[in-house]
C-alpha cells in the first residue's frame, strides 16, 4: 500500500438522515455503486482525503525509483537491465498518472512536488530502505509491488473515477513487476549457495518493511471509517496485511526461503496464517524521516529539482518565445 | 572476412550499450517526470539494440560468445565503441547534446545500412532507425529549446557543444574495417555520412542559436580500441561487477 495513515475529517460518519440534500445525494450514489467525477459536487473533505492519498501514492511511485534505480547500472544480464528500467520507467508513468488524477482535484503538480519536497506530504515507508544486493531487486517486485498489488486492485473500484481509472492501468502493470520480481527470486534461490544467501537475506531485509505497507491496525481509526464510507478506502489495512501474508507465505515455502517469524503458522480454525506483527515503533521513526535512506532519499529528490530548474526555465522560456514569434507573424 | 565483419558489429553493439548504459543513469533523477520517462525509453531502445547487434557479432565470431558475454565479460581495450558515447553525463544539456550528436550520427548510419548487402544487418538497422528517429526528434527540440531559452540555458548547451564538439569527428573515420565493410556493401564508408550530418547540425545549431566550434580537430581511439578515456573502465567496473564477482552464477 502506498498511502499510508492518510487523515481523513477527524469526525465521525455521518449517517444519511444528518446529511443535508447535496451530500446525501453524493453519498447515495456512492452507497450504489455510482463514480464520482471531476465536476460533480463533492464534500471538502472528501477532496482533502483524497488529494493527500493519491498525491502520497503519486509520491511513492516517484521515490520508489530511487531503490531500484540503485540497481539499474549494476544489472548483471542485458535483459535483467531492460526489464529492470523498463519498470522504473512504469514507476514513472504511475506517478505522472496519478498526478493527473489528482490535478482534477484542483491541485497542480507543481504544488504537490513542493509538498513533497519540503517534507509536508509523505510517501510510503517501504522507500526508504535500501537495496544492497541483486536479490533485493527480486524481493522489491515479489514483496513490495506484491503488497501495491494488494491495496490497488480494491481500489481500482474507488467511488472517484480518474482515481479508479488510473488504478486499472496502474495493476496490470504491478502484476507484471510482481511476476518479474518473483523470477528472479526463482534464479536466485535455485541459484549457486551465494546466490541462494542473497535471496533469504533479501527476505530477511524486507519481510517486515512490506508488512508495514499496510499500516498500523486502522480497525477503530474514524478516519478509516469515513474512508471506508467514501469508498476511497476498500478494506481494513489488517485485512489487506493478511491477505498478504496468506498469498506470500506458501510463495516463500516453494522458493525454499524461510520467512523471518518464528511465529508464522497455518491456523486451521481461521483459515489464514498466524503471523507476528511488525515493530510499529521503527513503523513510525520511519515516517518521522529516520528510515535508513531517508535523507538520502529526500536529498536525491531535491537535488533532482534543483539541478532541473534551468532545464524547465529554459524550455518554457523558449516555448514563449516560440508563441510570441508565432503571434507577431499573425 | 568474419573478423573485420566482428569489429564491425561491436562497434555498432558498443555504441548503444555504452550510451544506454551512460542514459540508464539518469533514472529518477531527471529535470521532469516526462523526461525520466522519456530517458528510460531511450536507454531500452539502445539496450535493445545493443542485444541484436552484440548476440550477431558472437555468431559471426563463432566462438559461443553471446550478447552477454561480449558486454559483461571484455574489458576496456577490447571495447570499440566511439569516445563521445563513453563521455560522462555532466549536466542535463550535455546528455542531451551528446545523445543529439550521437543520434544524428546514429540516423545516418542506419539508413545507409538499410541497404546492407547483410540481411540480418540490414534487418536490425530497418528496426533501431525507427526508435532513432524519435530519438533524434527529441533530442533535436530539446536542443533547440534549451539552446533558444534562458541565457542560462543558453550558455550551458554552449558549453556542452564546445565540451563534445571535439569527439564529433571520430564517428567520421574510415579504417581498414570500415574499408573491408565498404568492400563487402555491408556498411557505407563513414566519411560519406558526414556532409548530411553537417548540413542538418548547421540548421539546428542555427535553430538554438548555438555556435559551432570553428576547429575541426577530433579525438581519436575509442572505435579503433587503441585508446578509450578513463571512464569507461569505471563504467565497466560498475556494469560487469555482479557478472565478473561470481562468474560461476546465472541470473
Ligand atoms: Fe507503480
Ligand atoms: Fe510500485
Ligand atoms: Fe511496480
Amino acid at each position: 500500500m502506498y498511502a499510508q495513515m492518510i487523515k481523513s475529517t477527524g469526525k465521525g460518519v455521518k449517517s444519511l438522515d444528518e446529511m443535508d440534500p447535496e451530500e446525501r445525494a453524493f453519498q447515495e450514489r456512492i452507497n450504489a455503486g455510482g463514480k464520482i467525477e471531476p465536476k460533480d459536487w463533492m464534500p471538502d473533505g472528501y477532496r482533502k482525503t483524497l488529494i493527500r492519498q493519491i498525491g502520497q501514492h503519486a509520491h511513492s511511485e516517484i521515490v520508489g525509483q530511487l531503490p531500484e534505480g540503485n540497481w539499474i547500472t549494476r544489472a548483471p544480464t542485458l535483459e535483467r537491465k531492460a526489464i529492470l528500467l523498463a519498470k522504473v520507467q512504469d514507476e514513472a508513468g504511475h506517478g505522472l498518472y496519478l498526478y493527473c488524477a489528482a490535478e482534477t482535484l484542483g491541485v497542480s503538480r507543481d504544488q504537490l512536488t513542493r509538498d513533497l519536497l519540503s517534507g509536508k506530504m509523505k510517501y510510503s515507508s517501504i522507500f526508504n530502505y535500501p537495496t544492497l544486493t541483486w536479490a533485493d531487486m527480486g524481493a522489491v517486485g515479489w514483496l513490495v509491488d506484491g503488497a501495491a498489488i494488494m491495496n490497488q486492485v480494491p481500489l481500482q473500484r474507488t467511488s472517484y473515477g480518474p482515481y479508479a481509472r488510473a488504478m486499472v492501468r496502474i495493476c496490470k502493470e504491478e502484476s507484471f513487476h510482481q511476476r518479474q520480481g518473483f523470477d528472479i527470486m526463482m534464479k536466485m534461490a535455485n541459484g549457486t549457495e551465494a546466490q541462494r544467501r542473497m535471496a533469504q537475506d533479501a527476505l530477511n531485509r524486507f519481510w517486515y518493511p512490506s508488512l508495514m505497507m499496510f499500516g498500523p491496525s486502522d480497525k477503530e481509526s474514524v478516519h478509516s471509517a469515513q474512508s471506508m464510507a467514501w469508498k476511497i478506502k476498500m478494506n481494513t489495512n489488517d485485512e489487506l496485511r493478511q491477505k498478504f501474508v496468506d498469498q506470500t507465505a506458501p510463495q516463500a515455502a516453494y522458493l525454499g526461503l524461510t520467512i523471518p517469524d518464528e511465529h508464522l503458522e497455518w491456523n486451521e480454525e481461521r483459515g489464514s496464517y498466524d503471523f507476528s506483527e511488525p515493530d510499529w515503533d521503527e513503523f513510525f521513526d520511519v515516517l518521522q524521516g529516520n528510515g535508513p535512506c531517508s535523507v538520502d532519499r529526500m536529498e536525491a529528490r531535491n537535488k533532482a529539482w534543483d539541478d532541473g530548474r534551468w532545464v524547465r526555465e529554459g524550455l518554457l522560456a523558449h516555448a514563449e518565445k516560440k508563441r510570441a514569434r508565432k503571434m507577431a507573424a499573425e | 572476412m568474419s573478423e573485420p565483419l566482428f569489429e564491425f558489429l561491436c562497434r555498432m553493439g558498443d555504441n548503444t550499450l555504452v550510451l544506454g548504459h551512460r542514459v540508464s543513469e539518469w533514472c529518477g533523477v531527471a529535470p521532469v517526470l516526462e523526461e525520466d520517462i522519456a530517458l528510460a525509453n531511450t536507454a531500452l531502445d539502445l539496450i535493445g539494440q545493443t542485444t541484436l547487434w552484440l548476440n550477431l557479432a558472437g555468431a559471426v565470431e563463432g566462438k559461443g560468445r553471446d550478447a552477454d558475454a561480449l558486454a559483461f565479460r571484455r574489458d576496456v581495450w577490447e571495447f570499440r565503441n566511439v569516445l563521445l558515447v563513453e563521455q560522462l553525463n555532466g549536466d542535463f544539456g550535455q546528455t542531451m547534446m551528446r545523445q543529439f550528436l550521437f543520434d544524428l550520427w546514429h540516423k545516418g548510419m542506419l539508413i545507409a545500412l538499410q541497404g546492407s548487402s547483410h540481411d540480418q544487418i540490414a534487418a536490425i538497422a530497418e528496426k533501431s532507425l525507427k526508435e532513432v528517429t524519435y530519438h533524434l526528434e527529441r533530442t533535436t527540440d530539446t536542443v533547440i529549446g534549451l539552446g533558444d531559452g534562458t541565457d542560462e540555458s543558453h550558455n550551458r548547451m554552449q558549453k556542452a557543444l564546445d565540451r563534445l564538439y571535439p569527439f564529433v569527428g571520430e564517428m567520421f573515420v574510415s579504417d581498414d574495417v570500415d574499408a573491408a565493410m565498404v568492400a563487402e556493401s555491408i556498411a557505407p564508408d563513414p566519411a560519406d555520412l558526414r556532409p548530411v550530418f553537417d548540413a542538418r547540425l548547421d540548421e539546428v545549431l542555427s535553430d538554438a542559436t548555438l555556435v559551432r566550434p570553428t576547429s575541426d580537430f577530433a579525438h581519436k581511439g575509442g572505435k579503433s580500441g587503441q585508446r578509450h578515456s578513463e571512464h569507461l573502465g569505471h563504467m565497466l567496473s560498475q556494469m560487469q561487477w555482479l557478472q565478473r564477482a561470481y562468474p560461476d552464477a546465472t541470473w
